[in-house]
């Protein structure tokens, strides 16, 4: 009961996604990666909700859109512990937690200025060498970006 | 091997690498062949290196082949603000494999992807320098006779030099003991160290050049760079004592051997040439053999 009523505090959506337990930090970075910004459905966010694991958090509501795994798993850079609700007829059909892939492509760009992704035009890819506190090791110049160094594309 | 570029060392696996040296020794016994004589090597130089360039292009033409390129990016169209991915689609069509050095890091791995014709990386930046690693190996190999169970101390800047740590992760494939000596601040990196663990290898760590010596069986060389420090004063203090001396081999064993890839500054005095512990310039000589065995068999000439 006491998670609905929390979700309530963003209006509910009739079909959709749900993604709660979002570093109340990492919300505008959430929406970034999942190009939300340019969605053409209705999208409802908040942030500095009170959590009980986190202190605070951010919570995306996404209307008629479903995501593929492999797209919501990249926001497992900056939100771990995301989890994701499918929601059909204001129903909660399924629930799951992000899951960081072995593999980056594209969004986060290589810290290293003089990697070849940041002169030429091409996709960055990384694979991820630590997972719990990721470190992506660039397939191009071979060096290890960190949560500190790293900025998205 | 047969189209397959050379971009890391460890691109190829120790196999490939032991059959590279092999046929090296091939081409050490007959340099000049004409097995090259209907192929066109580009050597792509986006920045200057006359050492490595010069060997590339003189194991080209001791098997025959032909060179076009460039030695630097002046007048070039790189120059003029062509991307790196047209300069390679083009050069590709007038060349059967592209040499490359480049100063963007990953640039070779970059073209390896999208060039038709197979690319041996001479050097991306900071980065990778695989056939510096081979000749490496191949002058180990030859003054050993053997890559296996052997004591290599390493001395100087381990932390920047990417010759030492390639050489590094390449010998964690033959049971190596390493001696990893340099100042404090020149360590050699965890992430390279991590191949060593993984092989449960032993290594001892040194500030200071010294008795070693007498139980190791290679010495490998590098210069320690001023700029490398943030503190100038460290520079100061600690640069005369990682100077090579001719009394410090004196003790070595017989087939001990001192390895440099070149140029030397003074951090090994010229006194120690004429020892034959000294070997660095043949070590460049063997570059030659390593070249041309890498291009024969890229070309699927063995
Ligand atoms: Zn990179």
């Amino acid at each position: 009961m006491g998670q609905i009523r929390k979700e309530l505090k963003v209006s509910a959506i009739e079909n959709g996604t749900v993604i709660d337990h979002i570093p109340a930090s990492a919300v505008f970075q959430v929406i970034r990666i999942l190009k939300l910004e340019a969605f053409g459905n209705m999208v409802l966010f908040a942030t500095n909700l009170e959590s009980k694991i986190f202190g605070t958090k951010g919570i995306i509501k996404v209307s008629n859109k479903n995501f593929e795994a492999e797209e919501l798993n990249k926001i497992s850079l900056v939100a771990p512990h995301a989890s994701i609700i499918d929601i059909r007829d204001f129903e909660v059909i399924s629930k799951k937690i992000v899951e960081t892939p072995d593999q980056i492509i594209g969004i986060v760009k290589c810290f290293n200025p003089n990697c070849v992704t940041n002169v030429e035009q091409l996709a960055t890819k990384f694979s991820v060498v630590d997972k719990e506190d990721i470190r992506l090791k660039c397939h191009y110049c071979e060096k290890i970006t960190t949560r500190k160094t790293m900025e998205f594309r | 091997m047969k189209n397959k570029s050379l971009v890391s060392i460890n691109d190829y696996s120790k196999e490939e690498q032991l059959r590279i040296l092999e046929v090296a020794q091939e081409f050490e016994k007959k340099p000049v062949q004409t097995i090259l004589q209907d192929y066109v090597v580009a050597s792509l130089f986006f920045e200057p290196s006359t050492r490595t360039r010069l060997s590339f292009e003189s194991a080209v033409n001791r098997l025959g082949g032909k060179v076009i390129g460039f030695s630097e990016a002046t007048n070039t169209s790189v120059k003029k603000g062509e991307s790196l991915r047209d300069t390679i689609l083009t050069i590709a069509n007038y060349s059967d494999l592209i040499v490359m050095r480049n100063p963007v890091e990953g640039s070779a791995r970059f073209a390896s992807e999208i060039s038709p014709v197979p690319i041996i990386n001479a050097g991306d930046g900071a980065n990778q320098h695989p056939t510096q690693t081979l000749l490496d190996l191949y002058s180990i190999q030859k003054t050993q006779g053997t890559l296996d169970n052997l004591h290599v101390a390493l001395v100087g800047d381990l932390k920047y030099g990417r010759t030492v740590h390639s050489l590094v992760i390449a010998m964690c494939n033959f049971n190596t003991t390493f001696h990893l000596i340099s100042p404090l601040e020149l360590k050699l990196p965890s992430s390279v160290k991590m191949h060593i663990k993984e092989k449960n290898l032993s290594y001892f760590q040194y500030t200071e050049m010294n008795e070693v010596f007498s139980h190791a069986d290679i010495l490998y060389m590098t210069r320690i760079q001023r700029e490398r420090f943030s503190d100038p004063l460290e520079f100061e203090r600690i640069k005369n004592s990682y100077i090579l001396h001719k009394d410090m081999i004196a003790n070595t064993k017989d087939s001990f051997k001192v390895l440099h890839p070149l140029p030397r500054v003074n951090e090994i005095d010229i006194q120690v040439d004429s020892s034959e512990k000294a070997y660095y310039f043949e070590q460049a000589l063997n570059g030659v053999y390593v070249r041309q065995a890498l291009m024969a068999l890229i070309l699927g000439l063995r």
